[in-house]
């Protein structure tokens, strides 16, 4: 076992409920091996706390190897932490030094509300993707898989998009709340395959329609959400949405209530 | 139906009328410009005369004056109701926000409307100082071709021996310079152009316009101010 164990100070968001106020609370995290990750971390504190008879810290994790998104809180003003390109159950604590205070937050945004102290109610991005994110597929015999040719930068760059695993992090690292990032990125992988282009127009409408009605903010185009995401996603994601919408707009073929549930 | 109305009021339409309006007055600055680099002349004469000739157009200057109008109402009033959606869309703020490192993510990205509202401000100065500032009846004017015209030139002049309107306009020429470094760029992003490969072009594309105009515009009221052009 490593001999270089760390204490750290912790500033964590506590808040019990979606309606009690909350606020920060301080605790002290000692004899920690750098080679824990963060989340590992926010288990030997929990334990701690769950001896002292205190109400553990509530958190969201999965799958802990960065493909689920389930986990993702703001670590020291960054979303995911400090590491590019990874989430939050994919960083250590050797990317913090001994004595550290580090300040830990959820996601904030008007559309994820706060369910308990870092866990948030994400489901505004299930509501944009029932809103158009799918494809209408023949159910009849099973087709040949290679019956359809796609080029093949049109498939990487549609799989670069569809990398996306909704952790949010897009939202809470924009100045503005925005989901364009997400949202952009689900419209482009769908668009740029052809299966997904029977829906074309319907699906941006009803994706942007439903982004906006969630109380997401709008992009002016800072690209923290690219320097955030964990998966790199670019925000070209969000100029190919914007096109989109603009060529739907001026093609007619759209729907006059994106609410209704029908394509 | 995507209707025009709800193109047009969705964020992402409101950010096409931002782009396309931005893009339209950054039009509007090179034709202002092309006059304006006329006061770096020896005389007043060249730029008088172009002054002359503009008005010559009788009342199509009132109809260029009532567009160039909409489009900065247009670009201010979906500018104000974008920014109110974007602070309701976080109520609560963090304790701590630090940048993941992004080019994109500067001052002037993020202060967009704070230069954008001392634009506004000055504009309207700017307005009432020269387009309604003193004319022929107040004894500012010059006969061109046998026509009695306004010397707008001497209202010009005059106005820039003044240290504290040199100042003001030189500052207001560096937000100038800093609302387009990040708008330029922007509006391309927007309007759903940039591919990958040309937005680094256009990036730097936007920070040589950004810095050409505001240079060219700051320099005006220096120039006139240490009468440079006297040595020329
Ligand atoms: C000389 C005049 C001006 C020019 C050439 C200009 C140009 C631009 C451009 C090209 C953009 C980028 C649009 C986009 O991101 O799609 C922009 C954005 C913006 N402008 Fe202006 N602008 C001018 C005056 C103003 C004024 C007077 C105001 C305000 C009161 C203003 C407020 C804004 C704001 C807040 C944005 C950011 C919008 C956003 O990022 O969502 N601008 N401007
Ligand atoms: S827990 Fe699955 S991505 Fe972090």
């Amino acid at each position: 076992m490593s001999k270089d164990l760390r204490n750290y100070k912790l500033v964590i968001w506590r808040q019990a409920s979606p309606q009690e106020k909350g606020g920060f609370e301080q605790y002290q995290v000692d004899g920690i091996s750098p080679d824990t990750s963060f989340l590992e971390m926010l288990d030997i504190l929990n334990d701690r706390l769950i001896k002292q008879n205190i109400r553990p810290i509530e958190f969201d994790s999965d799958c802990r190897e960065g493909i689920c998104g389930a986990c993702g809180c703001l670590v020291n003003g960054q979303a995911h932490g400090p590491r590019q390109k990874a989430t939050t159950c994919q960083i250590y604590m050797r990317s913090f030094e001994n004595g550290d205070t580090i300040t830990v937050e959820p996601w904030r945004a008007k559309a994820f509300p706060v369910i308990r102290d870092l866990v948030v109610d994400r489901s505004s991005f299930d509501r944009i993707i029932s809103a158009g994110g799918y494809i209408s597929v023949k159910s009849a015999k099973h087709a040949d898989a290679n019956a359809m040719l796609i080029p093949k930068p049109d498939a990487d760059q549609a799989f670069d998009y569809a990398t996306c695993i909704g952790c949010g992090a897009c939202v809470a690292a924009c100045p503005n709340a925005s989901a364009s990032l997400f949202t952009g990125a689900k419209i482009s992988q769908f668009t740029l395959m052809p299966q997904g282009r029977v829906e074309r127009e319907k699906r941006v409408e009803r994706m942007v329609d439903q982004m906006d009605r969630e109380g997401f903010g709008g992009c002016t185009n800072i690209g923290e959400c690219e320097a955030s995401c964990p998966k790199g996603i670019s925000i070209s994601a969000i100029a190919t949405m914007k096109a989109e919408y603009l060529k739907a707009a001026l093609s007619g073929r759209t729907e006059s209530n994106a609410s209704d549930g029908a394509m | 139906m995507l209707t025009v109305r709800k193109a047009l009021t969705s964020t992402v339409g409101r950010k096409f009328i931002m782009g396309a309006s931005g893009l339209l007055l950054v039009g509007f600055l090179f034709v202002h410009i092309a006059t304006n680099l006329l006061l770096y002349a020896k005389t007043g004469e060249s730029f008088n005369a172009a002054v002359a000739r503009l008005w010559s157009l009788g009342s199509l200057v009132y109809l260029l004056e009532l567009g160039l109008a909409a489009l900065f109402a247009s670009h201010i009033v979906v500018a104000i109701t974008l920014k109110r959606g974007h602070r309701e869309a976080r109520p609560d703020s963090y304790r701590m926000s630090v940048s993941k490192g992004t080019v994109h993510n500067n001052p002037a990205s993020r202060n967009m409307a704070v230069t954008g509202i001392i634009l506004l401000v000055f504009l309207i100065l700017h307005i009432l100082q020269f387009r309604f500032g003193p004319g022929i009846s107040e004894g500012y004017s010059v006969v061109i071709n046998g026509k009695t015209e306004r010397d707008l030139y001497r209202v010009v002049t005059e106005a820039f021996k003044n240290p504290i309107y040199v100042a003001l306009y030189v500052a207001v020429m560096l937000f100038l310079g800093s609302h387009l470094r990040h708008g330029f760029w922007s509006a391309f992003q927007s309007l759903g152009v940039l591919a990958p490969r040309i937005s680094k072009v256009i990036y730097a594309l936007g920070f040589c316009l950004a810095f050409v105009l505001a240079a060219a515009f700051l320099f005006i009221p220096i120039w006139i101010y240490f009468d440079l052009g006297a040595g020329l």
